[in-house]
């Protein structure tokens, strides 16, 4: 038996690693996007290796629409001071003072949209010209085809007819003044990889990943949590369940599911197990049937 | 089940709906399980919606709204799967010449190519096609899988008939392993379960197939290349002096105390230590990301290839290539560009076309050599400064290049290197 071959996870740790170091050496302004989400932790893990015994180069950068999970808020505020890295916060608060956008009305009003015009402001007054992110092509039909490194043109917008080929290991990062890239190492795992991994290297991830008792209110197929952005309807009850989250995005539009998992152990099991893809519980998603495309053209995620 | 030491095996697609081959992505996704029901009730409701009885498997293929509303798929798209032996990466790209570039991409990384044969109509025109790039790409494993058995009442004389056409072409070609396998993607046959229908096959199902392919053997262990991407001088205490060269093994092995030789400047030393993140490591290999410290003090930087000191590849600054022209805008006679080769990146330009090759017939055409999106020629490079290169049939990784205009920035083109 030859030993000279990697599992799939080592191959995929490395090509992320790759990926990285690609971006360092491409970019002069490079940051990971960092909402607190177990794949931007994942990225932000990988960067840690892929650089070690050196400080990660990037700062992290945090699109903040001000409807956190408290728990998400204290972890990212740990990670920072662990890893000695910079923090970015871009507000979509001060974006709505600022009158760069308006809110949304209605009984499913999120602030998911106004992120993108706070990420590219962010972008734009740090002057960024790679943001890495926690893409993964699995997640959603349009990121089916995603590059490894995306090109945004100088208003930030994706243009998937026009993006660069990508073969064998070459990543084309070459920009002009104003343009920016994205990049995505973490393109070619999927939900149960990153599962895999984050339970193989025991790295830590917020609480409400693990099931926990909360105040829900069922909609739109599942538990969203109780907080002070909700707008209860009339018939809606708010109960106490034993939930958890499968992704971690705006405290007002992510579905828990009921879950008995409480150990990295028991959430790869159930993982395994699911018949849903993880955004279904997302209500972003549900908008419209290309609701993600839509968004990652303007400059989303 | 030993989930951990499972293997990633990269697969590509060409073909186009007539050939069946989303319904062979969609059966092999669903028959293994990996559809989930929020997918499958939207391609239910949408099969329904179109008129369909039952569930139409290529919905589960479907892409962006443009492609949607053509029809058809641009771009290469990639699809992911997982059994309790392999994880898979499918690289599904159109099959239409004018898509040549994106099936170059798709294959660039693959393991193994499948390659779809409609049982009425045999061997036609773009089956050389595809056989032809996944040659040239140098795909290790071939898996012709001759699809619609259903509509030729599964006849083995039909299946042997077609299996000789292709070996008749074949042999034109360099692939190491080539398959072939009856089956109904439509219906299931071979795919992921075995046929009811075709005894007579006494092979594996695809799935099989792609499970137990041997592919470890794939991966160039004799001449040990490794190109850096970066240094690492981390300038914190414990490490003032410490200076790692980071980069991904592309071929070969190392070792602690390997007799290494650093190229272009050539000045030897010997490895000192071998790390993966905090890990020391004892010996490193492709496709492994790593950082090396050596003995000596030697000014390295990006670009730069350690190499052993015995086996080293040629400098070269004139070199022949295969070339596949990607970008819209065709190429200009004498212009220069780009030319990135491993994390090397020098001026370069196209000295001579030699000949355009005809994908269909693989006949060489001298005639012809203007360089326009999708054609695959053979070209003569002149770069400023020596490439450390190999020729891309011993190394996928030291024998590629990519082409990059320096006026957009776009990668117009890439090279194997002959």
């Amino acid at each position: 038996m030859n030993k000279y071959y990697l599992n799939y996870l080592d191959e995929l740790e490395s090509e992320a690693i790759y990926i990285l170091r690609e971006v360092w050496a491409q970019f002069e302004n490079p940051v990971i996007l960092f909402s607190g989400g177990k794949d931007s932790i994942l990225v932000t893990h990988l960067a840690k290796k892929a650089f070690y015994p050196a400080k990660i180069p990037f700062a992290l950068m945090h699109v903040d629409t001000g409807h956190n999970f408290p728990e998400t808020i204290q972890f990212r505020d740990d990670l920072i001071k662990e890893l000695g890295v910079k923090l970015i916060v871009g507000s979509v608060q001060d974006s709505i003072d600022q009158g760069r956008v308006a809110e949304e009305k209605g009984k499913n009003a999120t602030r998911n949209a106004l992120q993108i015009t706070t990420l590219l402001d962010a972008i734009d007054n740090n002057k960024v010209d790679c943001a890495i992110g926690g893409g993964r092509r699995d997640e959603e039909k349009a990121r089916a085809k995603e590059r490894f490194f995306s090109h945004r043109n100088d208003f930030g917008e994706w243009d998937p007819k026009n993006q660069r080929p990508e073969l064998w290991n070459h990543l084309n990062g070459k920009h002009f003044e104003g343009e920016h890239f994205r990049a995505f190492p973490i393109s070619n795992w999927t939900e149960m990889d990153v599962w895999n991994y984050i339970k193989r290297e025991n790295i830590s991830i917020p609480s409400l990943y693990y099931a926990h008792e909360r105040d829900v209110v069922f909609r739109s197929n599942s538990w969203i949590p109780m907080s002070e952005f909700l707008k209860l309807e009339e018939n809606e009850q708010v109960v106490k369940k034993k939930i958890r989250f499968r992704t971690l995005g705006d405290i007002t539009i992510t579905g828990g599911i009921e879950s008995d998992a409480d150990t990295l152990e028991k959430i790869a099991l159930e993982v395994s197990a699911m018949r849903k893809t993880e955004r279904g519980d997302r209500s972003d998603d549900k908008r419209s049937e290309t609701a993600m495309e839509d968004r990652k053209k303007q400059g989303y995620f | 089940m030993q989930i951990d030491n499972n293997q990633l095996l990269r697969f590509t697609t060409a073909g186009s709906v007539d050939d069946g081959k989303s319904t062979l992505i969609g059966r092999l996704l669903y028959d293994s399980k990996s559809i989930f029901e929020d997918q499958l009730a939207s391609i239910t409701a949408t099969s329904a919606k179109k008129g369909h009885d039952g569930v139409d498997m290529a919905l589960f293929t479907d892409g962006l709204r443009d492609e949607r509303e053509q029809g058809i798929t641009i771009d290469v798209a990639y699809r992911y799967f997982t059994t309790p032996k392999r994880k898979f990466i499918i690289a599904d790209t159109p099959g239409h010449i004018q898509y040549t570039r994106n099936m170059v991409t798709g294959a660039s990384t693959a393991n193994a190519a499948i390659i779809l044969i409609d049982a009425r109509h045999g061997v036609i025109e773009q089956t050389k096609r595809h056989s032809f790039i996944a040659s040239l790409l140098n795909i290790p494993h071939l898996i012709v899988c001759v699809n619609k058995m259903d509509l030729v009442d599964f006849s083995e004389d039909r299946f042997n008939e077609i299996v000789t056409q292709f070996e008749e072409f074949s042999s034109k070609l360099i692939v190491k392993d080539v398959r072939f396998i009856p089956i109904s993607a439509l219906l299931g046959d071979n795919v992921v379960n075995s046929s009811e229908n075709m005894k007579w096959y006494q092979g594996g199902t695809l799935l099989n197939t792609l499970e137990t392919l041997h592919i470890s053997s794939d991966i160039n262990k004799i001449d040990s290349r490794f190109a850096v991407q970066t240094v690492l001088r981390p300038q914190r205490e414990g490490f003032i002096d410490y200076r790692g060269y980071a980069g991904r093994v592309a071929s070969g092995i190392y070792r602690v105390g390997d007799e290494v030789a650093v190229l272009p400047s050539g000045f030897t030393s010997k490895i000192k230590s071998i790390n993966a993140g905090e890990q020391e490591l004892e010996e490193a290999y492709a496709p492994m990301s790593i950082s090396i410290t050596l003995e000596d003090d030697i000014d390295i930087s990006r670009g730069d290839m350690i190499v052993k000191k015995n086996n080293q590849p040629e400098p070269s600054q004139e070199f022949d290539v295969m070339l596949c022209w990607l970008a819209n805008e065709s190429a200009k006679p004498r212009a220069k560009y780009i030319v990135r080769h491993t994390s090397n990146e020098e001026q370069a330009m196209i000295k001579e076309v030699v000949y355009k090759m005809d994908i269909n017939s693989f006949e060489r055409n001298t005639e012809d050599k203007d360089l326009n999106m999708n054609d695959i020629s053979r070209v003569k490079i002149r770069s400023t400064r020596p490439l450390m290169i190999d020729s891309y049939r011993d190394n996928r990784n030291t024998g590629s290049i990519i082409l990059i205009d320096q006026a957009t920035n776009e990668t117009v083109a890439a090279g194997m290197i002959v």
